[in-house]
């Protein structure tokens, strides 16, 4: 179980790499990897084009939490590997946001285990997304579909 | 003990943070909000009734009637929208 928080890009291929090595029980690995979009759609029609986006979050709480979450994860599938890093600070549309991926022996629970960890942190840890738009800056709303997607996982 | 305001609520207040020593009768998160908003405008604006902001004692997320019992740092901000 590894949590980071961190300023600088990650290299998907070498944290995969690292995760994995040595543990021969795992037999699937499911990942995911958040990115800069260059567009947000707002209300469902209108779009703003994003020069860049900036993360504040809140030092100590976030490593608490995403702990939190990953070890809920750990609670509920059989897992081997858990890994969260996540970015903070200014990051332009392409670049890579988030990483988490998780290790089972099987896919199911690799699948649904890392779909449970992207839907809860994307609730229950303290990031906040600033848009940097042409029309100026613009703080990221909740999206009522994120609260959706992680309440489902609350009935367990 | 430690206020902390994050992303609008730290721009809309003016400052990250701040230091307070609440009354003796300011006993939960709620008691709390409502005393806050009487520092300044820009206070009673971010934390406005109605306002969509969540809370954290002591880093760790708090419904408003959570008893502030000896905290030593409160923190307010918007909903979370990170991943």
């Amino acid at each position: 179980m590894t949590v980071r928080v961190q300023e600088t890009d990650f290299d998907i291929g070498a944290e995969l790499a690292h995760l994995t090595d040595g543990n021969r029980r795992i037999g699937g690995l499911a990942v995911f990897v958040g990115l800069v979009r260059e567009m947000h759609v707002r209300e469902g029609y209108h779009r703003d084009r994003i020069d860049a986006l900036t993360l504040e979050h809140y030092p100590g709480m976030t490593e608490t939490a995403l702990q939190e979450i990953e070890t809920e994860a750990n609670r509920r599938w059989p897992l081997e590997a858990t890994l969260i890093v996540h970015r903070y600070g200014r990051m332009e549309p392409g670049e890579r946001i988030v990483l988490v991926a998780v290790g089972s022996p099987h896919r199911e629970a690799a699948f649904e285990a890392c779909e449970f960890l992207v839907d809860w942190l994307k609730t229950k840890a303290p990031f906040w997304k600033l848009e940097d738009t042409p029309k100026g800056e613009q703080w990221v709303g909740a999206h009522e579909g994120d609260d959706a997607a992680a309440a489902r996982w609350e009935k367990k | 003990m430690k206020i902390r305001y994050f992303a609008w609520m730290k721009r809309t207040v003016g400052v990250p943070e701040e230091e307070v020593t609440p009354p003796a009768d300011i006993d939960t998160v709620g008691d709390l909000i409502v005393w806050l908003r009487a520092r300044s405008p820009g206070h009673a604006e971010a934390l406005a009734e109605g306002a969509a902001f969540g809370a954290a004692v002591d880093q760790r997320t708090a419904t408003f009637d959570v008893k502030l019992a000896g905290a030593r740092e409160v923190a307010f901000f918007p909903p979370f929208t990170g991943g």
